[in-house]
């Protein structure tokens, strides 16, 4: 009876709830719970005991001795910042270059698309990128003639580029770029995809009417479609940096804080100042870039 | 001459050679750069497989390119006894595929909750989603582990059964109950993406349903569902190869049991002394080639749907 008298409205807000109670269940369980958690071991020890663990109040301590008495944090920290501010950048311009590419017709265009969105599925892993580079070792051997070529390639773009008035720093820039071109391919597929996805979006009307008024490929490619993605920039620019520190020293680091030397508290410390440094490096590029950001509405 | 000269323009007015000169010159160029990137996300994958399949002698004769001389499956076996191959194959499918249901399942209903079924509070919700994407998992890695391992749901448990707790770690338990409740690994994402599309979902289709005396969790998954494939098969391929990747909820949540990536890493001391660096780190290529193989072979078959399918997905909309 009582069902009769909730409205639709209600109804669906009920169905809503249930239809969202794994996710409350989870939520509190398995994120907010562990988050204070984490957040009160950060400023305590804990022991392991026989019946469970127990923890001891240290106030800030975990956090002074993390700058002041640990040798690895500062430094593998400032490592991954400096790292993702150098890859970011290229990731996105290079994904954007990629999808406009992509769009195009051509022949073997599916194969194409295939062949680079092979990376989504081979190179997510930490495991992956870990073998690469013993690997490269390997092989350095049996096809050295390809690494030898490419330091010589780079060498005389750097030179070129010099040559032509370009910033010294720039053109470093540039040049370990070009070297670190696989590791940028191997992370921007996701990306890759989610700009092809929004150049998909756009209504070809929009080039058409551009066209008719006289404008060349690079003119709409700056006033049309370039606008146009700058929202997807900015999901782009969000995910490669959490994408980016969901692979580096600091994360093993953390991880091995926690299981090989069972200093919880410090491992927990570690975790939290991390976090921090991420959420401040998303804030600031969000609203450094989202002001730039153009809505088509 | 003046005939000519209007001959000349009328013949530049006809085939514009200024622009087709552009055009091709952007085709060369557009080509050689896809034909490059190509190259260099296939050349390591081939290099690997040309290597997999080298005996010892042909590490150090330089020669040899790309065809192995002396053709050889000695380091697959090697890799395969060294990483206990079937048994480890065995979980880390059937971790992947149970998981990738579960949380396909659940975060399909929560996506649908959030675009559809707004309830008091539910904006709040999808921002802590939001924020469960952006807090590294390292932050809660602890009291997560703890978690599991004193495992006791509000105390439930210890209502039921008189223990205090339960320990769930070397179990499969932990991944069944976070997928089953949307907070597996990167589950944020796949409930923002299924929000994106469910969106876009138009109203009247679901106004018909009712009013063909359907309800609300029939019209889910009658009517919403069948329509949302494309974004069905994105979520599909991402967390079954995200999930097959994994390393990190692995390694924290089972130490006995063996799964493909824990195996990996594992993998160099599991050869034991090998005096040759050059050969182990070719017998470890070997083991990473074997952890890929079963999803390239999956990507073989369902790339061309899935490469359709994120198109249409309205991850962007």
């Amino acid at each position: 009876m009582r069902k009769k008298s909730l409205s639709l409205e209600q109804r669906k807000a009920w169905s809503g709830v249930v239809f969202a109670l794994p996710l409350i269940i989870g939520m509190i369980m398995l994120f907010l719970l562990p988050l204070i958690q984490s957040f009160r071991f950060s400023l305590s020890s804990i022991h392991i005991v026989e019946s469970g663990f127990a923890t001891e109040y240290k106030g800030f301590a975990n956090y002074i001795s993390l700058f002041t008495s640990n040798p690895d944090y500062p430094r593998s920290l400032t490592e991954s910042v400096v790292n993702m501010i150098v890859n970011v950048p290229i990731i996105i311009i290079f994904s954007l270059f990629v999808a406009v590419l992509l769009n195009q017709k051509f022949r073997g265009r599916s194969l194409a698309r295939a062949i680079f969105f092979l990376p989504v599925i081979l190179a997510s892993s930490a495991i992956a990128n870990l073998d690469i580079s013993s690997f490269v070792g390997g092989t350095a051997l049996s096809g050295g003639g390809e690494a030898g070529a490419n330091v010589l390639q780079s060498f005389e773009l750097k030179k070129m580029m010099l040559e032509s008035g370009m910033g010294p720093g720039i053109a470093n820039y540039i040049t370990g770029a070009v070297d670190r071109i696989y590791e940028i391919i191997s992370s921007s597929g996701v990306q890759i995809l989610i700009f092809l996805a929004g150049l998909q979006s756009i209504s070809p009307s929009l080039y058409e009417a551009s066209r008719i008024e006289g404008a060349t490929g690079y003119e709409i490619f700056w006033k049309v479609t370039f606008p146009m993605m700058t929202p997807l920039v900015l999901t782009n620019l969000v995910y490669s940096i959490i994408d980016s520190f969901s692979s580096n020293k600091i994360n093993t680091l953390i991880s091995q804080t926690a299981f090989k030397t069972f200093d919880f508290g410090l491992s927990a410390a570690m975790s939290w100042v991390y976090f921090i440094v991420v959420a401040f490096i998303l804030l600031l590029s969000t609203a450094l870039i989202s002001r730039k950001v153009f809505y088509y509405d | 001459m003046k005939l000519q000269a209007a001959r000349m323009s009328e013949w530049i007015g006809r085939k514009s050679p200024a622009e087709k000169a552009k055009l091709w010159t952007w085709i060369i160029v557009r080509t050689l750069l896809i034909l490059g990137f190509c190259y260099i996300i296939l050349f390591p994958l081939f290099l690997r497989l040309s290597v997999a399949f080298r005996s010892k002698v042909d590490i150090y004769d330089p020669t040899v390119l790309w065809i192995p001389r002396h053709f050889t499956f000695d380091n697959l076996k090697i890799a395969i006894t060294a990483t206990k191959y079937g048994s480890a194959l065995l979980n880390t499918f059937l971790i992947s595929s149970t998981t990738t249901i579960i949380q396909l399942v659940a975060c399909a209903l929560a996506g649908y909750a959030f675009a559809k079924l707004k309830f008091k509070g539910s904006g709040l919700l999808f921002g802590l989603v939001i924020f469960t994407i952006v807090v590294p998992p390292q932050t809660i890695m602890i009291p997560l582990y703890l978690t599991y391992r004193y495992f006791d749901l509000f105390g439930a448990i210890k209502l039921f059964t008189g223990k205090s707790s339960v320990n769930l770690i070397d179990t499969f338990w932990p991944f069944l109950i976070s997928s089953g409740t949307a907070m597996g690994l990167k589950n944020g994402l796949y409930i923002y993406i299924f929000r994106q599309f469910f969106r876009g979902v138009p109203k009247e289709l679901e106004e018909a349903s009712f009013v063909d005396g359907a309800g609300i969790f029939k019209t889910f998954y009658r009517i919403v569902l069948p329509n949302a494939v494309p974004a069905i098969v994105t979520v599909l391929l991402f967390s079954f190869v995200w999930q097959w990747n994994d390393s990190y909820y692995v390694s924290l949540f089972l130490s006995k049991v063996k799964v493909l990536s824990t195996q990996l890493t594992d993998m160099g001391s599991a050869l034991g002394v090998e005096p040759d660096p050059v050969y182990q780190s070719m017998l470890l290529n070997t083991g990473v080639l074997l952890m890929m193989a079963p999803l390239i072979i999956l990507y073989l078959f369902v790339q061309r749907y899935f490469v359709e399918s994120v198109e249409r997905t309205g991850l962007v909309g």
